[in-house]
């Protein structure tokens, strides 16, 4: 804790989001991670613009430029920065798109999950009972079995598509954002102002959304960004079991699953670079993550 | 540690000179031992070692004594094979006509077989044996590829196996056995063979075991034991064989070739296969699925859109590129000197401006959209192989589309026809014409049996009626000719476009030696030594 | 006590019913396998009756009926494309998968336990920050990318161990096992590292954790007062505190490594349960996969039922919350 944040006697300069900057800003490691995340991030919003090729257009690409290595040219004259995959993509430009194809069908996935976990947290805190054992239950349920197999059997059920991999990837996810929603909630519920609202006769909902829900916040965003990068692994783990994202459109993990055929022959590219940015991805997620968790756990701070 | 690792190395490589031992390293695993369970290749070239047939095929797929010393047809529907004296399974007990009738009665019996060898027996009415070294069969109509047939069934041992000594074929179902042996108690290698090796251990997933039939009828195998592991990744298989985990892989993959011929330890022995990769077309519907912008009307039943296919695509760019010199352009469904082969037949030249021509006559001179769905994991490089033509022929003016996906989904796709044009593979396991053309270009009928694997429909009656005059000439020479001539009309009307053949590869330690074969199996009694 | 214990396994029994009927019909939905079983060459006659044969002719209900009166008589159906009992094949490959499991467990403790200590003593210096920077590391690292990245190095570059596949095995009441065969090890080694590497980060998380929290237990405070060596303080009194804890989740945490062997053994062919699960649902071989996560379902339900009941008889408070809602 800094002097200035104990010191309340000073002005309003310091509202809660302040404070969780400048402590944020603090972990240099941190930083720099969510600096990568962003410069990842709008690398797969802009891949369009900033890749040398459209690895999903058949036109642009040709099978006799394929395998090529890092740094080596095709017949015409491109150039290939990391090589070429199987199918004569470029292997940059590949990346990119896979990485466009991972971060949004787990952002997709996460923030869906995030809706209908935090419905039903705040479904079985506010309302207790029934309702809130039947909840909790199912919740109980899901999370007493591991993430990987029920996404893969549904996967392998309902067949290929991006669509598919999403709804998996969501239901795989939910039941932590109702757990998390409700133990926040649960403690919440019984503060001073809850009461207070409730004294004012105040509607349900408006108690829940203005009131409650906004203090289960802090927590919420921590398990999401850990299980966005837990939904990132998972897609592309699924994807290279074979049970993703369609091979016309691939994310990392299948880019890496592709490259694990040429693995034993030498050609290590076509594997290791997917890998290497699925590896960086990931970790910044996590390290970022973890410094929020330590950031916004008030109990650490004391 | 690296000193060490070569050291070990060089052991390992200086052993098979003197071992008896035979590691082998298979890319696909069979799914039971019992060889009358599942009519697939991996099951059938296992079996083949175990349990021998009535007739072997050579290298090049035509029958060969076995069991039977010889056969001949007695008439147009009767068949005498006679068969090899002296015999013995490995439980000991001697091998007899008795065995050959108990083992045609089985093959319909066998529980949940996914795949059963029926195929096989089914035209076969009546069979009885004259004597104990004697089978005669009938059949219903006249049936000239029985010596071929005969080779897919197993023969084992009826004594073993409880048969009561008076048992009589029957073609709906064999009486007075009371219980027919279970897959399951193949797999605890209960039954015995007659062949050059037997079963000694068996790990399902991992590997299967056989040590030498030391009482073998015909020539020794050169091995005392061989263990036979399945290594699906057919990179891993490479590395296997680098490594000295194994002596013996089949199908090592294309890129891996100039590495492996590139190491002195090691030597590769390669031979055309009978598998052809063709692309094949939807007729039936006339709204083809993946067509777009083909005026309504389904584009494939003209011939001269198909025509057109067949002249964008360099097959010989395919077959260097692609194929990395590993395979043979096609003209037909079979290479020659196959049986039912056309002597002197080319492969299709590419000619892309008599493609464009074609294409405007046929009313699109602006080409149309098609998208052309592809396994990616069943045949050599198919995937791949799919995005070349694909390419070849958008540079004729079609607007083209690969979908590629793995071979299940490929498979209930193609049965359900979902797609207006695709690519696969076909081998005929009778290694002559008359099994291709029945599969793909015979009209698909329940009754003749016809077109099994010709799900988008063409038909051509005047080609249905050679091939079935053929199916029913005795006469060797003459049923060939009448085949070769169907086959023709086949390619001249472009029905199926046939791009490869594929060749198969074995690659193995120095001082092993192996007869390529054209039904790409995979025999330890053909590996031999320098 | 008894009652709730009775609840609980009635709860259980519930769980495995409501999850065989949503397996079934999930894996139903998984497609027709007969264009995959069936002999290229196979005509119209024989494709109808290899449907009859494997039953696939049926109304659903009814294959699902069938299905409910043979699990009640422990019976899981046949594969269809080995044709024997989906049980026994499934445990046929149960060694192969539990001894990887272990192996991983025990690199984990051995790894993962001595980090955490260290990191958990030195939490301020540059040395445990990098341990702590690590283990997220190990929590980042795709386990299958780990995986290849190993045999890139260790198999194709440097040669040092066989690429994949189980080697030769030694016999134990006839079952078989890799450990019992010196030969067998190398090719243990990569894949009992690739399943443990997120496991060890755990480890590390809650040797950390528990030796941060022990430091400042008084009888750790007492022992250094004393002038105990520093390796007596941590040897005995720090780990006898942390190890309670790590090897209870350890042990929990078996189910899971089973359960994501699935992806270690297709990396490294190793002839597993995982491996017979992927290879099924490659080939649609749906009794297989019903058999296998019918086992994966009652394993869980089993463990969930087990830790209940111990957490019930430890602490009796939960046992009133239960009866309370």
């Amino acid at each position: 804790m800094t002097d200035a944040a104990l010191v309340t006697t000073l002005p309003p300069v310091e509202t809660p989001f302040r404070i969780f900057v400048s402590d944020f800003v603090r972990n240099k490691i941190a930083v720099s991670a969510l600096a990568i995340i962003v410069v990842l991030a709008l690398l797969a919003i802009f891949a369009p613009w900033v890749t040398p090729q459209n690895p999903y257009d058949l036109t642009q690409i040709s099978i006799f430029d394929n395998m090529l290595k890092p740094g080596e040219k095709s017949m015409d004259g491109k150039f290939f920065l990391l090589g070429s995959d199987e199918q004569g993509r470029d292997m940059l430009s590949a990346m990119i798109y896979g990485l466009r194809m991972s971060l949004f069908v787990s952002a997709t996935a996460t923030a869906i999950a995030l809706l209908v976990g935090v419905s039903m947290g705040v479904t079985a805190a506010y309302f207790g009972g029934r309702v809130d054992t039947a909840i909790m239950r199912l919740v109980d349920l899901q999370l007493s079995f591991p993430a990987i197999l029920i996404a893969l059997i549904l996967l392998a059920a309902l067949g290929k598509g991006i669509d598919k991999v999403i709804l998996a990837l969501m239901l795989v996810q939910w039941a932590y954002y109702a757990r998390t929603v409700r133990g926040n909630a649960l403690v919440e519920r019984r503060r001073e102002y809850i009461e207070a609202a409730q004294c004012l006769a105040l509607p349900r909902y408006i108690i829940i959304f203005k009131h409650l829900l906004p203090n289960c916040l802090p927590p919420l965003i921590v398990v999401a960004t850990v299980q966005v990068a837990h939904a990132i692994s998972l897609e592309a783990t699924l994807s290279f079991l074979g049970v993703g994202v369609p091979i016309t459109e691939p994310s990392l993990g299948l880019l890496i699953s592709n490259g694990y055929k040429y693995i034993l022959s030498g050609k290590y590219w076509v594997s290791v670079f997917p890998g290497l940015m699925l590896l960086l991805t990931i970790l910044s997620i996590n390290l970022v993550g973890d410094h929020l968790r330590d950031v916004l756990n008030p109990r650490l701070k004391a | 540690m690296a000193t060490i690792a070569a050291a070990a190395a060089g052991l390992a490589l200086a052993i098979p000179a003197q071992a008896q031992e035979l590691r082998v390293g298979l890319s696909a695993e069979a799914s039971a031992l019992d060889p009358h369970y599942h009519n697939l290749t991996p099951n059938i070239q296992l079996a083949t070692q175990v349990f021998e047939r009535l007739t072997d095929q050579d290298a090049n797929q035509a029958p060969q004594p076995m069991l039977a010393e010889s056969w001949k047809a007695l008439d147009d529907k009767t068949w005498e094979f006679k068969l090899r004296n002296g015999v013995k399974f490995t439980d000991g007990s001697d091998f007899t006509a008795q065995d050959v009738i108990y083992s045609f009665c089985r093959v319909p019996k066998v529980e949940n077989s996914p795949s059963s060898f029926v195929v096989a027996t089914r035209p076969v009415d009546t069979m009885t044996a004259p004597d104990p070294f004697t089978i005669r069969m009938t059949t219903a109509s006249a049936y000239p590829l029985m010596p071929q047939t005969v080779f897919s069934v197993a023969i084992m041992s009826a004594k073993q196996a409880g048969a009561p000594a008076d048992l009589k074929f029957n073609k709906d179902g064999c009486e007075g056995v009371a219980a027919w042996p279970k897959t399951d108690d193949f797999n605890k290698l209960k039954f015995a063979g007659t062949g050059p090796y037997k079963y000694t251990q068996y790990l399902p997933g991992d590997r299967v075991v056989m040590e030498r039939n030391d009482s073998y009828w015909g020539k020794k195998p050169a091995w005392q034991k061989v263990t036979m592991r399945p290594i699906t990744q057919s990179a891993a298989r490479v590395a296997a064989l680098l490594a000295g985990d194994v002596d013996f892989i089949e199908n090592p993959p294309i890129q891996d070739l100039p590495r492996i011929k590139g190491n002195a330890n090691l030597d590769l022995v390669q031979g055309l296969s009978n598998r052809v990769i063709y692309l094949h077309f939807n007729y039936l519907d006339d709204a083809p699925p993946g067509v777009s912008d083909s005026g309504g009307k389904n584009p494939f039943r003209d011939k001269r859109v198909r025509e057109a296919i067949s002249l964008s695509i360099d097959r010989d760019a395919i077959v260097s590129r692609i194929m990395g010199g590993v395979a043979v352009a096609a003209a037909e469904f079979l290479p020659n000197p196959l049986a039912g082969t056309n002597p002197g037949i080319q492969p299709q030249k590419p000619d892309v401006d008599k493609a464009k021509k074609l294409l405007a006559e046929a009313g699109y001179p602006n080409g149309f959209g098609l998208t052309i769905g592809t396994p990616n994991d069943r045949y050599i490089n198919d995937a791949q192989v799919t995005q070349a033509a694909a390419q070849m022929m958008a540079r004729a003016g079609f607007k083209v589309q690969v979908d590629a996906m793995t071979q299940t989904t490929f498979f209930a796709k193609r049965t359900k026809r979902e797609f207006g044009i695709w690519l696969a593979g076909w081998s005929a396991d009778t290694g002559e014409m008359s099994n291709s053309l029945r599969a793909l270009a015979g009209t698909p009928d329940a009754k003749t049996g016809f077109g099994t694997t010709n799900p988008g429909g063409y038909s051509n009656k005047a080609m249905d009626e050679l091939l079935t005059k053929a199916l029913t000439t005795v006469d060797d020479t003459q049923r060939n000719a009448m085949l070769a001539q169907a086959s023709r009309m086949t390619m001249d009307d472009f029905a199926v476009i046939p791009l490869h053949f594929e060749v198969t590869v074995w690659a193995f330690k120095k001082g092993l030696t192996y007869e390529a074969q054209v039904n790409q199996y995979t025999r330890a009694d053909a590996i031999g030594r320098k | 006590m008894l009652a709730f214990i009775l609840r609980r396994i009635g709860q259980s029994a519930f769980v495995i019913l409501a999850m065989a009927a949503l397996v079934f019909l999930s894996v139903f939905a998984i497609g027709n396998p007969i264009d995959i079983l069936l002999a290229p060459d196979a005509d119209q006659i024989e494709r109808e009756q290899a449907i009859v044969r494997l039953g696939l002719d049926k109304p659903m209900w009814e294959q699902f009926f069938v299905f409910l009166v043979n699990m009640l008589h422990g019976d899981l159906g046949r594969s269809f494309v080995h044709g024997s009992d989906a049980v026994h094949l499934i445990l046929g490959r149960l060694p192969a998968t539990l001894e990887l499991a272990i192996v991983a467990l025990f690199l984990a403790a051995l790894v993962g336990v001595p980090l955490g200590v260290i990191a958990g003593m030195k939490s301020d210096t540059w040395v445990g920050r990098s341990i702590m920077t690590g283990s997220i590391v190990g929590f980042s690292l795709p386990n299958f990318w780990f995986g290849i990245m190993m045999i890139l190095l260790f198999a194709v570059e440097l040669q040092w161990l066989p690429s994949g596949g189980r080697g030769p095995t030694g016999t134990l009441f006839g079952l078989e096992f890799s450990l019992l065969n010196p030969a067998g090890w190398p090719n243990l080694i990569m894949p009992a590292m690739t399943l443990a590497i997120y496991k060890v980060s755990l480890v590390i998380r809650l040797a950390c954790a528990g030796t941060r929290e022990a430091l400042l237990q008084d009888y750790v405070r007492f022992a250094r007062a004393k002038g105990l060596s520093r390796t007596r303080i941590i040897g005995v009194h720090v780990l006898k505190n942390i190890l309670i804890p790590i090897v209870t989740v350890l042990g929990l945490e078996l189910g899971s490594m089973i359960a994501f062997a699935v992806v270690t053994e297709t990396v490294f062919a190793w002839p597993g349960m995982g491996k017979l699960l992927i290879d099924s649902i490659a080939r649609l071989d749906r009794p297989v996969i019903v058999a296998y996560l019918m086992i994966v379902v009652a394993m869980f339900a089993m463990i969930n039922l087990i830790v209940d009941i111990l957490y019930s008889v430890l602490d009796p408070r939960v046992r009133i919350t239960e009866t309370a809602g």
